[in-house]
């Protein structure tokens, strides 16, 4: 990026988030328990004195055709974890949800996977094709996809293995790592259906294979009734055309259900009367039960919360008194009905604010708006959907599916936030 | 307006508020658009193949004859063995591991189905360059994992005719999603909201682990001990299965012995190229990988292809003057790391002097 050196000047400021808030925190502490505002010490130079951007003149427009964040929030970002995976190519990274708020998530910093690399793939040199158990086989370009009839729906996306480094035990210290394989998105696109409906699915067809073009060309079978039911064939995202890393031109959204089958460069959908049985419904993608036996086709993702600030790469800083606690909520069985939160490491719970109604299968932002007395907390969130399913904490679902399991893990998270106000992700009793 | 306008267009409003304005017209007929596919173009994507053989193609292949591909083409991340390299994955062993702490999930212990192996191999490897194997290859490699966990003898020839009288040791080992029945009753409850639980402890810590990436910051408050050993609950997702990095950086050092290179020394190193191909790219257009693009790379500087993410011991050894000469490129390729510990290429190395020559003389045809 051409404005690295920028962000490294700014990042001092940064660092002093860490170093400095403890002293900070001691400072503002006092004054506020039960106070109304606190009390300035002298005036404030930044108001007293004229600043240069008072003064001077900003950026003239076209400074940067397509804007990206300004500096002081270049920690804003994707991150990797490098010893999970062997290289970069075939990995994963991280969506900073910490950082952000309300509910979707800008492409930009969308947690990226891929199978052999995001490739490059021109609109031009795009096609669909239909086959299999279908009336006729067809060719769609990315031409005629446009001229559909279209959707325009709020997902999330969650990858299976979300938290799954968390089963055997606390491991990364961040909601950034342990929660931010999920992104959530404004989709433009085509139902699937009316695509199946045009080529004809034939009476015997019950099963679909969704293929993508990478050299992956990862490949997961669907039941038909999904395909037919809310499958979206998108070429858009938050309004704007799919990152190359999320598939551009055309990817698949399988709502409510396991990121991997949200096929990306999605190129040809087959439809048969059985599963494929395929890598990454068989090898990958199982979950592992204590005795040993596996579940395959575990496609949805239950109801699931994490509070995303505070935690640890978001502690607070300004001591005890009013606290906004905030964080994420999705299911992908239905909506959010209701959040829950605890200070408590979960013997009492509050009810938290939604920011609105929740949407089914969208994540929903809440928020907790509390007043910290400045001793250490276990912060929780439980997330409860329009099924009634309420989030399990780990041991309950330890209790179902033993130690070995990895993905689904939609155990409720628990920060250990100190009287200085760092947090630390931890296990409670 | 008519009075058979306005009913039309009530009953329209009606309806699609019933429908809640949100789903697309069911529409009684086909739209129209898209063309018939034809034949040949459904050929060349449809490669699936199901549990019971349904779309594999007629050939075969042999247990050695896999052993002999495998070694060129899949051991430099898989292991020769199968017993993987690194963080690639395991293809072999684990047997009997899956109830236990830390199962090992390979194609011998894990794989329900060989039919996801040869569908895996044929259409995603070898990594880097994808659907270049021929069936007959495919055949003979699938041959040899399954020779690798001891499932067949190495005098077994994998057919289209064949395949279904393997039978994989983990078939009978998965169920379908029953959270409906096991864990739904639970879950799906009236939340406690006060005197939940009598105490609470904290029963384990992430900083224990020093795993976290540090922040860009600093000095996280984070992590202390160390432990980290690998872990396991490596997510798999993540764990997945990437492949080598990055190799060999390119340098050249006589950019121009081309013009001297022996003809069949150049056609011999082509062929030892097909070890690299997975990762690294020359020629025209060709542009970074897994490995740095490998134009010019003798007589090249070491760690200096732009945009190319090094590891730090080849980076330093670029600054600190070393160049791809043919004899350093040459010691180099016959022990990557014995030759730079903890550089990025994983691979195991050309152990052939005449292989070493041949790749060397290959890549000198290629300038910057």
């Amino acid at each position: 990026m051409t404005d690295e050196p920028e962000t490294t000047k700014a990042a001092p400021q940064i660092a002093t988030t860490r170093r400095g808030f403890l002293g900070a925190g001691v400072a503002a502490g006092g004054a506020l328990l039960g106070a109304g505002a606190a009390r300035a010490a002298g005036p404030d130079p930044l108001i007293t004195e004229v600043q240069p951007w008072a003064q001077g003149l900003g950026d003239g427009v076209d400074a940067s055709p397509y804007g990206l964040p300004i500096r002081f929030e270049g920690d804003v970002v994707r991150r990797n974890v490098e010893w999970l995976t062997a290289d970069t190519i075939s990995s994963i990274n991280f969506t900073p949800i910490h950082a952000l708020d309300g509910t979707i998530t800008p492409q930009g910093c969308a947690f990226e996977r891929h199978h052999s690399g995001a490739i490059e793939l021109a609109k031009e040199d795009y096609r669909l094709m239909i086959n299999g158990l279908v009336d006729t086989p067809l060719i769609f370009t990315y031409a005629d996809l446009e001229r559909f009839p279209r959707e325009t729906r709020t997902y999330f996306l969650e990858c299976a293995a979300n938290t799954g480094m968390e089963w055997a035990g606390s491991q990364l210290n961040g909601a950034q790592f342990t929660h931010g394989m999920i992104h959530n998105m404004d989709y433009t696109g085509v139902p699937l259906r009316l695509l199946l409906e045009e080529a004809g699915v034939k009476p015997e067809g019950k099963w679909v294979l969704v293929e993508g073009a990478d050299a992956s060309s990862n490949g997961r079978s669907i039941p038909l009734e999904k395909a037919m039911d809310d499958c979206l064939v998108a070429f858009k995202a938050n309004g704007e055309a799919l990152r190359k890393e999320h598939g551009y031109p055309v990817r698949l959204c399988v709502p409510g259900w396991e990121g991997n089958m949200w096929i990306k460069w999605l190129r040809r959908i087959e439809v048969g009367d059985q599963p494929w049985e395929q890598r990454e419904e068989t090898s990958k993608y199982t979950d592992t039960l204590a005795d040993g036996t596996s579940r395959k086709f575990t496609w949805v993702m239950d109801a699931k919360s994490i509070v995303t600030s505070p935690s640890p790469q978001m502690p607070i800083k300004h001591g005890p008194g009013p606290l906004v606690i905030t964080g994420l909520a999705w299911s992908g069985r239905g909506a959010i009905t209701r959040v829950d939160v605890t200070v408590d490491g979960g013997k009492t719970w509050m009810p938290a604010r939604l920011a609105a109604p929740g949407q089914d299968m969208a994540v929903s932002r809440f928020y907790l708006d509390h007043v910290w007395d400045g001793s250490e907390m276990l912060v929780q969130s439980r997330a409860i959907d329009s099924t009634g399913y309420v989030q399990p904490t780990k041991t309950e679902l330890r209790d179902f599916r033993g130690l070995n399991s990895i993905y689904h893990n939609n155990c409720i998270q628990t920060w250990w936030v100190k009287a200085n106000g760092e947090a630390e992700n931890v296990e409670v009793s | 307006m008519s009075k058979f306008r306005k009913r039309v267009i009530g009953t329209l409003l009606a309806s699609s508020l019933a429908s809640g304005l949100l789903a697309t017209p069911a529409l009684a007929q086909k739209i129209g658009l898209g063309r018939a596919a034809l034949p040949e173009e459904v050929a060349a994507w449809d490669h699936d193949v199901r549990p019971d053989g349904l779309g594999l193609p007629e050939g075969s292949g042999d247990v050695l004859t896999g052993e002999e591909l495998f070694s060129e083409s899949c051991a430099v991340c898989h292991g020769e063995f199968a017993e993987g390299v690194d963080n690639w994955p395991k293809l072999a062993g684990g047997m009997g591991t899956l109830d236990r702490d830390d199962p090992l999930k390979t194609v011998g212990s894990y794989w329900p189905y060989l039919s996801t192996t040869w569908d895996y191999v044929h259409r995603s490897m070898p990594f880097g360059n994808a659907q270049s194997l021929s069936n007959d290859d495919v055949y003979a490699i699938v041959a040899y994992i399954l020779y690798s966990n001891d499932l067949v003898d190495d005098d077994f020839v994998l057919s289209k005719e064949t395949f279904t009288e393997v039978e994989m040791p983990n078939a009978g080992g998965f169920i379908l999603d029953d959270r409906d029945t096991t864990e739904l009753p639970a879950f799906i409850r009236e939340p406690c909201m006060t005197e939940c639980k009598d105490s609470v402890e904290i029963t384990a810590h992430a900083t224990v682990l020093d795993v976290t990436p540090n922040d860009t910051t600093d000095d996280g408050p984070v992590a202390e001990v160390v432990v980290a050993t690998a872990e396991e609950p490596v997510p798999e997702a993540a764990v997945a299965e990437p492949a080598p990095e990055a190799a060999a950086e390119p340098a050249a050092e006589t950019p121009a012995d081309t013009a001297a290179a022996d003809p069949e020394l150049v056609a011999a190193g082509e062929k030892v190229f097909k070890k690299c191909a997975a990762c690294h790219k020359v020629g025209d257009g060709a542009k970074n990988a897994v490995g740095p693009v490998l134009n010019g790379i003798v007589g090249r500087a070491a760690g200096t292809v732009e945009g190319f993410k090094y590891s730090k011991p080849m980076l330093d050894a670029g600054a600190g003057g070393l160049v791809w000469t043919h004899d350093e490129l040459s010691a180099y390729l016959a022990d990557p790391k014995g030759y730079m510990p903890k550089n990025k290429m994983s691979f195991a190395g050309l152990k052939k002097d005449s292989d070493l020559q041949a790749v060397i003389a290959y890549l000198s045809t290629f300038g910057q």
